[in-house]
């Protein structure tokens, strides 16, 4: 116990002097650069980063990104994740699907985007529509390859034994496909928020994506990074007190 | 009452399986023996529902319990999951108990990964004797096991049967298993493999 402890300690260490050391470096790029108007200096982002703050932007913002984020995400596993889970099981869905599959995945997502706003119009389905289709692909291969990995004599058990479909789900299917919804998830957030971000950028009126798009044609390159490094901070929160406990959790079994 | 009726069964261009024919009657205990790759598993499958792919026709009962020569438990759940998940009407005294009579009582709350491998095959054991079956499935469930472990599971297994009497049919590659635990033997010989009865 102790030692996992002190090794923990010792992890968090690493993590935060690694990050001192990136904003150290980046200290040194603006006193090279000098030039604030190209590349300010951390310190020279406090005063605009307050003013967002105090006058409510920001946080709006922020929080409209978030939602969009959050819809994309939940709805992108959740197709994902049904899609990859048959086209492993099944042979023949899988040779059905398959094309399309590798058609979506090479897909830009510039394209999804401009059609899903041509198509349906620039509204924030939309957007969220276009973020997911852009994802799904990405989590249905990643979870096809856990459903083929899948332990077939774990299956005949649950055959023979009559486990019924909801508890067979529940406690034999996803604990086998949790270190693949786990890769899926952390490589999905963190796609989607860029997405959802070039979404913004195009062809909504809120959100990072927006307000990024309005300072880029201000040439205000601190406003630009006061509102992609909140945004980055709001996913190294989620990353920290959302996404790891939970890989933790699911993965109690192996240490134990 | 059990009814094999499998005609023939076919992997590919190769036939693996010809007639066989057998019953087993409530209570009854079929070994089912033979060298390895004859086909002994394959006829097990069809049995237990797992494979449909064969001509022929199969009476089994709802009930149905399995003991295979993996553990075959769930490694992400604690032992006593491990009975009350396969087995929800259990519940949990039913599930102590259970754990008891194989000898696994004080490891409810470990998971399967912490056991050694007789403890596991012990658990695998009490999970198809929890409530009881109206048919049981083994295969090779003592295999592979040094021989003092393979014959405390034998004896043990023994006094399973002995108390709640399940059709069962028992594959081994062990004469002397399968004399010990049935009460009659099948023989499985030949390409395409048929049956021939010795006991």
């Amino acid at each position: 116990m102790r030692i996992s402890t002190e090794r923990a300690t010792s992890h968090r260490t690493v993590t935060i002097l690694s990050i001192l050391l990136l904003g150290l470096l980046w200290v040194v790029a603006a006193g090279l650069t000098a030039d604030p108007q190209v590349l300010p200096s951390p310190f020279a982002l406090a005063a605009p980063f307050r003013q967002e703050l105090a006058n409510g932007e920001l946080l709006y913002h922020l929080g409209q990104t978030v939602v969009r984020v959050l819809w994309a995400f939940a709805l992108a596993m959740g197709l994902g994740i049904a899609l990859g889970l048959v086209m492993g099981r099944s042979e023949a869905v899988n040779r059905w699907l398959d094309p399309w599959l590798v058609i979506f995945l090479n897909l830009p997502a510039l394209v999804l985007i401009v059609l899903c706003y041509l198509w349906i119009g620039l509204t924030e389905t939309a957007a969220i529509v276009a973020v997911t289709l852009n994802k799904i692909p990405n989590v249905t291969t990643v979870i096809r390859e856990g459903a083929r990995a899948m332990d077939p004599q774990l299956d005949a058990m649950a055959r023979i034994y009559r486990i019924g479909w909801r508890r067979r789900m529940a406690h034999i299917v996803l604990p086998q496909l949790a270190p693949f919804i786990t890769a899926a998830a952390r490589s999905g957030i963190a796609v989607i928020w860029k997405i959802v971000l070039v979404v913004e950028f195009l062809g909504r009126s809120s959100g990072i994506g927006f307000q990024i798009h309005l300072y880029f044609q201000l040439f205000d390159v601190a406003m630009v990074l006061v509102y992609a490094l909140s945004f980055i901070c709001v996913m190294l929160l989620v990353e920290w007190l959302v996404l790891q406990p939970w890989e933790r959790r699911v993965r109690r079994w192996r240490q134990a | 009452m059990i009814r094999v009726r499998i005609e023939a069964k076919h992997f590919g261009e190769a036939q693996v399986l010809g007639r066989v024919h057998f019953d087993i009657a409530p209570g009854e205990c079929v070994a089912l023996v033979g060298p390895s790759g004859i086909g002994k598993s394959t006829i097990l499958r069809i049995l237990a529902g797992t494979d449909e792919d064969f001509t022929g026709h199969v009476d089994r009962p709802e009930r149905m319990a399995v003991v295979f020569q993996e553990p075959t438990l769930l490694p992400w759940r604690n032992v006593i999951q491990n009975l009350t998940l396969v087995h929800p009407d259990l519940g949990t005294e039913g599930a102590r108990a259970a754990l008891d009579r194989v000898g696994l009582a004080g490891k409810e709350t470990l998971f399967p990964g912490q056991l050694s491998l007789g403890q596991q095959r012990r658990l695998a054991l009490a999970r198809g004797f929890a409530t009881p079956p109206d048919l049981l499935i083994m295969d090779e469930p003592f295999a592979s096991l040094d021989a003092e472990t393979a014959e405390r599971m034998l004896a043990l297994t023994e006094s399973l049967m002995a108390t709640t009497r399940p059709a069962t049919l028992f594959v081994t590659h062990d004469r002397a298993e399968a004399e010990r635990l049935a009460d009659r033997i099948l023989r499985l010989d030949g390409a395409p493999a048929t049956l021939a009865e010795i006991t």
